[in-house]
Protein backbone atom coordinates (compact mmCIF):
# COMPACT_ATOMS: atom_id res chain seq x y z
CA UNK A 1 0.00 0.00 0.00
CA UNK A 2 1.26 3.30 -0.86
CA UNK A 3 3.14 4.80 2.55
CA UNK A 4 0.90 8.25 2.86
CA UNK A 5 -2.22 6.32 1.88
CA UNK A 6 -1.85 4.23 5.07
CA UNK A 7 -0.46 6.75 7.39
CA UNK A 8 -3.55 8.97 6.76
CA UNK A 9 -5.81 5.37 7.00
CA UNK A 10 -3.92 4.99 10.46
CA UNK A 11 -4.69 8.25 11.58
CA UNK A 12 -8.13 8.42 11.17
CA UNK A 13 -8.47 5.14 12.48
CA UNK A 14 -6.85 6.43 15.64
CA UNK A 15 -7.99 9.71 16.24
CA UNK A 16 -11.73 8.47 15.67
CA UNK A 17 -11.02 5.75 17.99
CA UNK A 18 -9.41 7.91 20.63
CA UNK A 19 -12.35 10.54 20.48
CA UNK A 20 -14.73 7.97 20.51
CA UNK A 21 -13.65 6.40 23.26
CA UNK A 22 -13.12 8.80 25.31
CA UNK A 23 -17.14 9.89 24.47
CA UNK A 24 -17.72 6.46 26.31
CA UNK A 25 -15.52 6.63 29.04
CA UNK A 26 -17.55 9.72 29.85
CA UNK A 27 -20.81 8.57 29.10
CA UNK A 28 -19.88 5.43 31.25
CA UNK A 29 -18.38 7.34 34.20
CA UNK A 30 -21.74 9.75 34.34
CA UNK A 31 -23.77 6.66 34.10
CA UNK A 32 -21.55 3.98 36.55
CA UNK A 33 -20.96 7.43 38.88
CA UNK A 34 -24.33 8.12 39.08
CA UNK A 35 -25.82 4.58 40.08
CA UNK A 36 -22.99 3.92 42.64
CA UNK A 37 -24.62 7.10 44.09
CA UNK A 38 -27.94 6.13 44.13
CA UNK A 39 -28.94 8.15 41.33
CA UNK A 40 -30.08 7.43 37.45
CA UNK A 41 -27.77 10.22 35.78
CA UNK A 42 -28.58 11.38 32.16
CA UNK A 43 -31.96 9.89 31.32
CA UNK A 44 -33.25 12.40 28.18
CA UNK A 45 -30.50 13.38 25.89
CA UNK A 46 -30.59 11.11 22.89
CA UNK A 47 -34.19 9.35 23.67
CA UNK A 48 -32.80 6.17 25.79
CA UNK A 49 -31.01 6.11 28.90
CA UNK A 50 -28.83 9.56 28.14
CA UNK A 51 -27.02 8.13 25.74
CA UNK A 52 -26.45 11.48 24.02
CA UNK A 53 -25.27 13.31 26.95
CA UNK A 54 -21.20 13.55 26.41
CA UNK A 55 -22.36 14.53 23.50
CA UNK A 56 -24.29 17.22 24.13
CA UNK A 57 -22.00 18.22 27.15
CA UNK A 58 -19.07 18.55 24.31
CA UNK A 59 -21.32 20.81 21.64
CA UNK A 60 -22.22 23.00 24.79
CA UNK A 61 -18.24 23.19 25.42
CA UNK A 62 -18.12 24.46 21.81
CA UNK A 63 -20.59 27.13 21.95
CA UNK A 64 -19.10 28.84 24.92
CA UNK A 65 -16.05 31.66 24.38
CA UNK A 66 -12.72 31.30 24.26
CA UNK A 67 -10.88 33.36 26.53
CA UNK A 68 -7.82 34.45 27.99
CA UNK A 69 -6.74 36.07 30.95
CA UNK A 70 -5.33 39.60 30.01
CA UNK A 71 -2.27 39.06 32.20
CA UNK A 72 -1.64 35.13 30.32
CA UNK A 73 1.05 34.54 28.27
CA UNK A 74 -1.05 33.70 25.23
CA UNK A 75 1.02 31.80 23.04
CA UNK A 76 2.09 29.25 25.54
CA UNK A 77 -2.02 29.40 27.01
CA UNK A 78 -2.95 28.31 23.64
CA UNK A 79 -0.33 25.52 22.98
CA UNK A 80 -1.17 24.02 26.37
CA UNK A 81 -3.87 22.12 25.34
CA UNK A 82 -2.47 20.66 22.31
CA UNK A 83 1.14 19.12 24.25
CA UNK A 84 -1.27 17.02 26.25
CA UNK A 85 -3.77 16.10 24.10
CA UNK A 86 -0.90 15.18 21.38
CA UNK A 87 1.02 12.89 23.90
CA UNK A 88 -1.96 11.33 25.00
CA UNK A 89 -2.86 10.67 21.24
CA UNK A 90 0.96 9.98 20.14
CA UNK A 91 0.33 6.52 22.90
CA UNK A 92 -2.14 4.76 20.66
CA UNK A 93 0.84 4.69 17.98
CA UNK A 94 2.41 1.78 19.89
CA UNK A 95 -0.37 -0.06 21.49
CA UNK A 96 -1.13 -3.50 19.86
CA UNK A 97 -4.89 -4.55 19.31
CA UNK A 98 -3.89 -7.43 17.26
CA UNK A 99 -0.40 -8.95 15.77
CA UNK A 100 -1.03 -6.52 12.96
CA UNK A 101 -3.43 -4.48 14.45
CA UNK A 102 -0.79 -1.82 15.31
CA UNK A 103 0.02 1.68 14.46
CA UNK A 104 3.78 1.00 14.50
CA UNK A 105 5.35 -1.63 16.33
CA UNK A 106 8.17 -0.46 17.66
CA UNK A 107 11.15 -2.29 18.91
CA UNK A 108 11.28 0.44 21.86
CA UNK A 109 7.50 0.66 22.82
CA UNK A 110 7.30 0.45 26.18
CA UNK A 111 10.19 3.56 26.04
CA UNK A 112 7.99 4.98 23.86
CA UNK A 113 4.56 5.31 25.78
CA UNK A 114 6.39 6.20 28.98
CA UNK A 115 8.68 9.06 27.32
CA UNK A 116 5.51 10.27 25.45
CA UNK A 117 3.19 10.07 28.12
CA UNK A 118 5.37 12.22 30.33
CA UNK A 119 4.86 15.20 28.06
CA UNK A 120 1.56 15.61 29.19
CA UNK A 121 3.26 17.23 32.66
CA UNK A 122 4.84 19.83 30.68
CA UNK A 123 1.48 20.78 29.37
CA UNK A 124 0.27 20.78 32.31
CA UNK A 125 2.89 23.19 33.70
CA UNK A 126 2.78 25.18 30.67
CA UNK A 127 -1.22 25.66 31.43
CA UNK A 128 -0.74 26.41 34.91
CA UNK A 129 2.04 28.99 34.62
CA UNK A 130 0.87 30.74 31.42
CA UNK A 131 -2.71 31.35 33.15
CA UNK A 132 -1.42 34.21 35.31
CA UNK A 133 -3.18 33.11 38.17
CA UNK A 134 -2.07 31.57 41.30
CA UNK A 135 -4.60 28.78 41.73
CA UNK A 136 -3.35 28.03 38.08
CA UNK A 137 -0.14 28.18 39.19
CA UNK A 138 -0.02 25.88 42.22
CA UNK A 139 -2.08 23.25 40.65
CA UNK A 140 0.09 23.19 38.12
CA UNK A 141 3.05 22.84 40.26
CA UNK A 142 1.48 20.07 42.21
CA UNK A 143 0.75 18.22 38.73
CA UNK A 144 3.69 18.04 38.26
CA UNK A 145 5.52 16.99 41.30
CA UNK A 146 3.12 14.41 41.57
CA UNK A 147 3.69 13.24 38.19
CA UNK A 148 7.30 13.06 38.58
CA UNK A 149 6.88 11.03 41.90
CA UNK A 150 4.64 8.51 40.12
CA UNK A 151 6.11 8.51 36.72
CA UNK A 152 9.23 6.56 38.41
CA UNK A 153 6.93 3.31 39.88
CA UNK A 154 5.48 3.31 36.75
CA UNK A 155 9.01 3.07 35.23
CA UNK A 156 10.20 0.79 37.68
CA UNK A 157 6.99 -1.61 37.16
CA UNK A 158 7.31 -1.27 33.52
CA UNK A 159 11.10 -2.56 33.95
CA UNK A 160 10.18 -5.44 35.73
CA UNK A 161 7.53 -6.37 32.98
CA UNK A 162 10.66 -5.99 30.63
CA UNK A 163 13.33 -8.09 32.01
CA UNK A 164 10.46 -10.63 32.41
CA UNK A 165 9.35 -10.73 28.83
CA UNK A 166 13.07 -9.50 27.77
CA UNK A 167 11.23 -7.33 25.41
CA UNK A 168 10.38 -3.76 25.19
CA UNK A 169 8.14 -4.11 21.66
CA UNK A 170 4.94 -4.00 23.03
CA UNK A 171 3.68 -7.03 20.46
CA UNK A 172 6.55 -8.96 21.77
CA UNK A 173 5.44 -8.56 25.41
CA UNK A 174 1.91 -9.62 24.41
CA UNK A 175 3.50 -12.78 22.28
CA UNK A 176 5.57 -13.59 25.81
CA UNK A 177 2.58 -14.16 27.60
CA UNK A 178 1.05 -16.02 24.83
CA UNK A 179 3.98 -18.38 24.62
CA UNK A 180 3.49 -21.94 26.17
CA UNK A 181 4.42 -21.48 30.30
CA UNK A 182 4.11 -24.97 31.34
CA UNK A 183 2.09 -28.34 29.93
CA UNK A 184 -0.01 -30.70 31.76
CA UNK A 185 -0.76 -33.52 29.83
CA UNK A 186 -0.19 -32.28 26.04
CA UNK A 187 -2.51 -29.22 27.22
CA UNK A 188 -0.15 -26.00 26.99
CA UNK A 189 -0.83 -23.37 29.23
CA UNK A 190 0.00 -19.89 28.74
CA UNK A 191 -0.66 -16.78 31.10
CA UNK A 192 -0.66 -13.78 31.70
CA UNK A 193 2.58 -12.22 33.27
CA UNK A 194 -0.39 -11.03 36.24
CA UNK A 195 -0.44 -14.51 37.28
CA UNK A 196 3.08 -15.12 36.19
CA UNK A 197 4.85 -13.20 39.48
CA UNK A 198 3.52 -9.79 38.55
CA UNK A 199 0.86 -9.12 41.00
CA UNK A 200 2.92 -6.48 42.91
CA UNK A 201 3.87 -4.96 39.45
CA UNK A 202 0.30 -4.76 38.44
CA UNK A 203 -1.45 -3.02 41.64
CA UNK A 204 1.61 -0.94 41.76
CA UNK A 205 1.24 0.35 38.08
CA UNK A 206 -2.82 0.53 39.09
CA UNK A 207 -2.17 3.13 41.70
CA UNK A 208 0.59 4.63 39.48
CA UNK A 209 -1.86 5.35 36.85
CA UNK A 210 -4.63 6.91 38.61
CA UNK A 211 -2.13 9.20 40.23
CA UNK A 212 -0.71 9.77 36.51
CA UNK A 213 -4.34 10.91 35.13
CA UNK A 214 -4.69 12.87 38.60
CA UNK A 215 -8.18 11.46 39.24
CA UNK A 216 -9.57 11.11 42.75
CA UNK A 217 -8.00 9.60 45.33
CA UNK A 218 -4.87 11.72 43.66
CA UNK A 219 -6.67 14.68 42.35
CA UNK A 220 -4.58 17.24 44.69
CA UNK A 221 -4.13 19.06 41.33
CA UNK A 222 -7.49 19.96 40.56
CA UNK A 223 -8.60 20.07 44.18
CA UNK A 224 -11.92 21.95 44.00
CA UNK A 225 -12.48 23.03 47.68
CA UNK A 226 -8.83 24.49 47.37
CA UNK A 227 -7.72 25.16 44.08
CA UNK A 228 -10.78 25.66 42.16
CA UNK A 229 -10.22 23.37 39.44
CA UNK A 230 -6.13 23.75 39.34
CA UNK A 231 -4.61 24.55 36.20
CA UNK A 232 -7.50 24.30 33.90
CA UNK A 233 -9.03 27.23 36.38
CA UNK A 234 -8.88 30.02 33.31
CA UNK A 235 -9.39 27.52 30.46
CA UNK A 236 -12.96 27.34 28.78
CA UNK A 237 -14.67 26.25 25.48
CA UNK A 238 -13.11 24.44 23.58
CA UNK A 239 -9.73 24.48 25.08
CA UNK A 240 -11.15 23.33 27.81
CA UNK A 241 -12.57 20.35 26.42
CA UNK A 242 -9.46 18.98 24.99
CA UNK A 243 -8.13 19.02 28.47
CA UNK A 244 -11.56 16.86 29.58
CA UNK A 245 -11.09 14.73 26.35
CA UNK A 246 -7.26 14.46 26.60
CA UNK A 247 -8.07 12.88 30.55
CA UNK A 248 -10.57 10.64 29.39
CA UNK A 249 -8.47 9.63 26.58
CA UNK A 250 -5.23 8.80 28.86
CA UNK A 251 -7.63 6.85 30.92
CA UNK A 252 -7.95 4.46 28.00
CA UNK A 253 -4.56 4.55 27.07
CA UNK A 254 -3.31 3.95 30.49
CA UNK A 255 -5.43 0.86 30.42
CA UNK A 256 -4.60 -0.07 27.03
CA UNK A 257 -0.75 -0.30 28.28
CA UNK A 258 -1.50 -2.69 31.54
CA UNK A 259 -3.81 -4.37 29.77
CA UNK A 260 -0.66 -5.77 27.54
CA UNK A 261 1.57 -5.56 29.69
CA UNK A 262 -0.08 -7.46 32.78
CA UNK A 263 -3.46 -8.80 31.18
CA UNK A 264 -1.81 -11.03 28.24
CA UNK A 265 -3.20 -8.27 25.64
CA UNK A 266 -4.70 -9.02 22.55
CA UNK A 267 -3.76 -12.79 23.36
CA UNK A 268 -6.17 -15.83 23.68
CA UNK A 269 -4.91 -19.12 25.16
CA UNK A 270 -5.08 -21.42 21.94
CA UNK A 271 -5.70 -18.92 19.18
CA UNK A 272 -2.79 -17.74 17.01
CA UNK A 273 -2.38 -16.65 13.42
CA UNK A 274 -5.10 -14.26 11.56
CA UNK A 275 -7.60 -14.99 13.39
CA UNK A 276 -6.23 -13.46 16.23
CA UNK A 277 -6.40 -10.39 14.26
CA UNK A 278 -10.05 -10.45 14.04
CA UNK A 279 -10.91 -11.15 17.38
CA UNK A 280 -7.98 -9.46 18.80
CA UNK A 281 -9.40 -6.00 19.43
CA UNK A 282 -12.83 -7.01 20.93
CA UNK A 283 -10.60 -8.57 23.47
CA UNK A 284 -8.48 -6.05 23.81
CA UNK A 285 -11.35 -3.85 24.23
CA UNK A 286 -12.95 -5.81 26.79
CA UNK A 287 -9.68 -6.21 28.81
CA UNK A 288 -9.76 -2.36 28.55
CA UNK A 289 -13.43 -1.69 29.48
CA UNK A 290 -12.72 -3.74 32.84
CA UNK A 291 -9.67 -1.76 33.91
CA UNK A 292 -11.43 1.26 33.19
CA UNK A 293 -14.95 0.57 34.98
CA UNK A 294 -12.01 0.01 37.68
CA UNK A 295 -10.76 3.11 37.64
CA UNK A 296 -14.23 4.47 37.55
CA UNK A 297 -15.35 2.81 40.45
CA UNK A 298 -12.09 3.61 42.38
CA UNK A 299 -12.84 7.44 41.53
CA UNK A 300 -16.69 7.31 42.75
CA UNK A 301 -15.72 5.37 45.98
CA UNK A 302 -11.91 6.35 47.60
CA UNK A 303 -11.53 10.00 49.23
CA UNK A 304 -8.93 12.38 48.03
CA UNK A 305 -5.51 12.15 49.80
CA UNK A 306 -3.70 15.03 51.11
CA UNK A 307 -1.26 16.74 49.22
CA UNK A 308 1.81 15.69 51.41
CA UNK A 309 0.26 11.89 52.13
CA UNK A 310 0.02 11.61 48.48
CA UNK A 311 4.10 12.01 47.65
CA UNK A 312 4.73 9.88 51.25
CA UNK A 313 2.93 7.26 49.33
CA UNK A 314 4.78 7.48 46.70
CA UNK A 315 8.13 8.08 47.44
CA UNK A 316 8.42 5.91 51.22
CA UNK A 317 6.45 2.93 49.91
CA UNK A 318 5.77 2.42 45.91
CA UNK A 319 9.19 3.45 44.85
CA UNK A 320 11.02 1.06 47.29
CA UNK A 321 8.61 -1.75 46.40
CA UNK A 322 8.87 -1.47 43.10
CA UNK A 323 12.50 -1.76 43.27
CA UNK A 324 12.09 -4.72 45.54
CA UNK A 325 10.07 -6.07 42.56
CA UNK A 326 12.41 -5.78 40.29
CA UNK A 327 15.25 -7.44 42.20
CA UNK A 328 13.04 -10.36 42.59
CA UNK A 329 11.64 -10.67 39.22
CA UNK A 330 15.38 -10.51 38.23
CA UNK A 331 16.25 -13.41 40.40
CA UNK A 332 13.40 -15.60 39.03
CA UNK A 333 14.53 -14.58 35.61
CA UNK A 334 17.98 -15.42 36.36
CA UNK A 335 17.03 -18.95 38.26
CA UNK A 336 14.07 -20.27 35.90
CA UNK B 1 6.05 16.87 60.98
CA UNK B 2 2.71 15.38 59.22
CA UNK B 3 1.36 12.28 60.52
CA UNK B 4 2.11 9.23 58.77
CA UNK B 5 -0.98 7.50 57.34
CA UNK B 6 -1.98 3.71 58.50
CA UNK B 7 -2.39 1.34 55.91
CA UNK B 8 -6.84 1.44 55.77
CA UNK B 9 -7.09 -2.28 55.44
CA UNK B 10 -10.42 -3.60 55.35
CA UNK B 11 -12.09 0.27 55.13
CA UNK B 12 -10.98 0.68 51.54
CA UNK B 13 -12.65 -3.03 50.34
CA UNK B 14 -15.38 -2.29 52.30
CA UNK B 15 -16.13 1.06 50.53
CA UNK B 16 -15.40 -0.61 47.07
CA UNK B 17 -17.98 -3.18 47.77
CA UNK B 18 -21.03 -1.05 49.22
CA UNK B 19 -20.41 1.16 46.04
CA UNK B 20 -20.47 -2.00 43.66
CA UNK B 21 -23.69 -3.29 45.57
CA UNK B 22 -25.33 0.27 45.12
CA UNK B 23 -24.55 0.36 41.37
CA UNK B 24 -26.45 -3.13 41.02
CA UNK B 25 -28.89 -2.08 43.02
CA UNK B 26 -32.69 -0.09 41.34
CA UNK B 27 -31.87 3.59 42.00
CA UNK B 28 -34.65 5.39 44.71
CA UNK B 29 -35.57 7.62 42.07
CA UNK B 30 -39.13 9.16 41.11
CA UNK B 31 -38.74 10.24 37.42
CA UNK B 32 -40.38 13.37 38.56
CA UNK B 33 -42.17 15.16 35.50
CA UNK B 34 -43.10 11.81 34.40
CA UNK B 35 -44.16 10.38 37.75
CA UNK B 36 -45.33 12.91 40.01
CA UNK B 37 -44.25 13.17 43.63
CA UNK B 38 -46.62 13.27 46.05
CA UNK B 39 -45.76 15.09 48.90
CA UNK B 40 -47.13 14.74 52.38
CA UNK B 41 -50.46 16.53 53.21
CA UNK B 42 -48.34 18.90 55.46
CA UNK B 43 -45.62 19.83 53.12
CA UNK B 44 -44.47 23.71 52.69
CA UNK B 45 -45.13 23.97 49.07
CA UNK B 46 -47.10 27.52 48.61
CA UNK B 47 -48.82 29.42 51.14
CA UNK B 48 -52.78 30.29 50.17
CA UNK B 49 -54.75 33.08 51.45
CA UNK B 50 -58.33 33.36 52.63
CA UNK B 51 -59.43 37.00 52.03
CA UNK B 52 -62.74 36.80 54.41
CA UNK B 53 -60.52 36.06 57.18
CA UNK B 54 -57.79 38.60 56.65
CA UNK B 55 -57.79 41.62 58.75
CA UNK B 56 -55.17 43.65 57.39
CA UNK B 57 -53.77 43.87 60.23
CA UNK B 58 -49.81 43.41 58.63
CA UNK B 59 -49.00 41.17 61.32
CA UNK B 60 -47.49 38.71 58.33
CA UNK B 61 -45.73 41.67 56.41
CA UNK B 62 -44.13 42.56 59.78
CA UNK B 63 -42.89 39.48 60.79
CA UNK B 64 -41.55 38.11 57.21
CA UNK B 65 -37.89 37.64 57.88
CA UNK B 66 -37.48 38.40 53.94
CA UNK B 67 -40.07 41.05 53.52
CA UNK B 68 -41.75 39.44 50.91
CA UNK B 69 -45.33 40.09 52.00
CA UNK B 70 -47.12 43.15 50.42
CA UNK B 71 -50.31 44.68 52.03
CA UNK B 72 -52.13 47.42 50.81
CA UNK B 73 -55.68 48.52 52.03
CA UNK B 74 -58.00 50.82 53.69
CA UNK B 75 -60.88 51.60 56.24
CA UNK B 76 -64.49 51.46 54.56
CA UNK B 77 -67.22 52.52 56.62
CA UNK B 78 -69.77 50.29 57.68
CA UNK B 79 -73.63 50.80 59.11
CA UNK B 80 -73.98 49.69 62.40
CA UNK B 81 -75.42 46.15 62.91
CA UNK B 82 -78.01 47.10 65.28
CA UNK B 83 -80.33 50.25 64.93
CA UNK B 84 -78.90 53.87 66.39
CA UNK B 85 -75.69 52.18 66.90
CA UNK B 86 -72.45 54.14 65.27
CA UNK B 87 -71.14 53.46 62.10
CA UNK B 88 -68.26 51.38 62.47
CA UNK B 89 -64.87 51.07 60.53
CA UNK B 90 -64.04 48.01 58.95
CA UNK B 91 -60.43 47.37 57.05
CA UNK B 92 -60.71 45.90 53.50
CA UNK B 93 -57.87 43.87 51.48
CA UNK B 94 -56.55 45.84 48.05
CA UNK B 95 -53.55 43.92 47.29
CA UNK B 96 -52.23 40.79 49.20
CA UNK B 97 -48.81 39.82 47.48
CA UNK B 98 -46.21 37.14 47.93
CA UNK B 99 -43.07 37.41 45.85
CA UNK B 100 -42.38 33.60 46.10
CA UNK B 101 -38.89 34.46 44.47
CA UNK B 102 -38.08 35.78 47.65
CA UNK B 103 -39.85 33.66 50.33
CA UNK B 104 -37.42 31.44 52.25
CA UNK B 105 -40.79 29.15 53.14
CA UNK B 106 -39.90 29.74 56.77
CA UNK B 107 -44.05 29.53 57.51
CA UNK B 108 -43.66 32.37 60.43
CA UNK B 109 -46.67 34.61 58.47
CA UNK B 110 -48.56 31.07 58.86
CA UNK B 111 -48.02 31.32 62.75
CA UNK B 112 -48.27 34.98 63.94
CA UNK B 113 -51.86 35.32 61.55
CA UNK B 114 -54.31 35.68 64.95
CA UNK B 115 -57.43 35.14 62.62
CA UNK B 116 -56.32 32.04 60.39
CA UNK B 117 -56.44 33.76 57.23
CA UNK B 118 -53.29 31.92 55.28
CA UNK B 119 -52.31 28.71 55.61
CA UNK B 120 -49.72 25.90 53.64
CA UNK B 121 -50.65 23.58 50.87
CA UNK B 122 -48.26 21.29 49.63
CA UNK B 123 -48.96 22.30 45.68
CA UNK B 124 -45.08 22.86 44.62
CA UNK B 125 -45.30 23.07 40.61
CA UNK B 126 -45.46 26.96 40.17
CA UNK B 127 -42.27 27.74 38.82
CA UNK B 128 -41.81 30.59 35.81
CA UNK B 129 -39.73 31.63 33.10
CA UNK B 130 -39.80 34.87 34.12
CA UNK B 131 -39.17 35.93 38.14
CA UNK B 132 -41.69 38.59 38.18
CA UNK B 133 -44.44 36.04 38.05
CA UNK B 134 -43.35 34.54 40.98
CA UNK B 135 -44.64 37.68 42.55
CA UNK B 136 -48.41 35.77 43.26
CA UNK B 137 -51.34 37.94 44.04
CA UNK B 138 -54.65 38.33 45.95
CA UNK B 139 -56.23 36.43 43.45
CA UNK B 140 -53.97 33.81 43.04
CA UNK B 141 -53.34 32.89 46.56
CA UNK B 142 -57.28 32.71 47.07
CA UNK B 143 -56.95 30.02 43.85
CA UNK B 144 -54.25 28.27 46.18
CA UNK B 145 -56.94 27.85 49.48
CA UNK B 146 -58.22 24.65 47.15
CA UNK B 147 -55.48 22.59 47.67
CA UNK B 148 -55.02 23.39 51.29
CA UNK B 149 -55.92 19.61 52.90
CA UNK B 150 -58.22 19.53 55.77
CA UNK B 151 -56.92 19.96 59.18
CA UNK B 152 -56.52 17.45 62.03
CA UNK B 153 -59.16 17.49 64.47
CA UNK B 154 -58.41 19.03 67.99
CA UNK B 155 -56.60 16.73 70.57
CA UNK B 156 -59.25 15.73 73.16
CA UNK B 157 -58.39 17.75 76.35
Amino acid sequence: MNFWLELILKLVVILGFVLTGALVVIYAELKAGSHMQSRIGPYYAGGRWGWAQPLADGLKFLQKEDLAPAAADRTVYRLAPYVVMMSTIAVFVVIPFGPDMVGRDLDLGIYFVLAISSLSVLGILMAGWSSANKYSLIGGLRAAAQLIAYELPLVLVSAAVVIQAGTMSLNGIVAAQAQTWFTIGGVDISAPFLIKGQIVGFIIFMIASVAELSRIPFDMPIAESELTMGYLTEYSGIRFTMFFLGEYASMIALSAIAATLYLGGYAVPGVSGDILNIIGPGVMLLKISLLVFLFIWIRWTWPRLREDQLQHLAWRWLIPISLANIAVISIFKVVF
Amino acid sequence: MSKRIAFPFPGLFKGMWLTLKTMVKRAPVTMYPDVKEIPVPRARGVISLDVDACTVCMLCARECPDWCIYIEGHKEEQPSSKPGGKPRARATLDRFDIDYSLCMYCGICVEVCPFDALFWSPEYEYSEDNVSDLLHNKEKLTDWLATVPEAPGLEPS
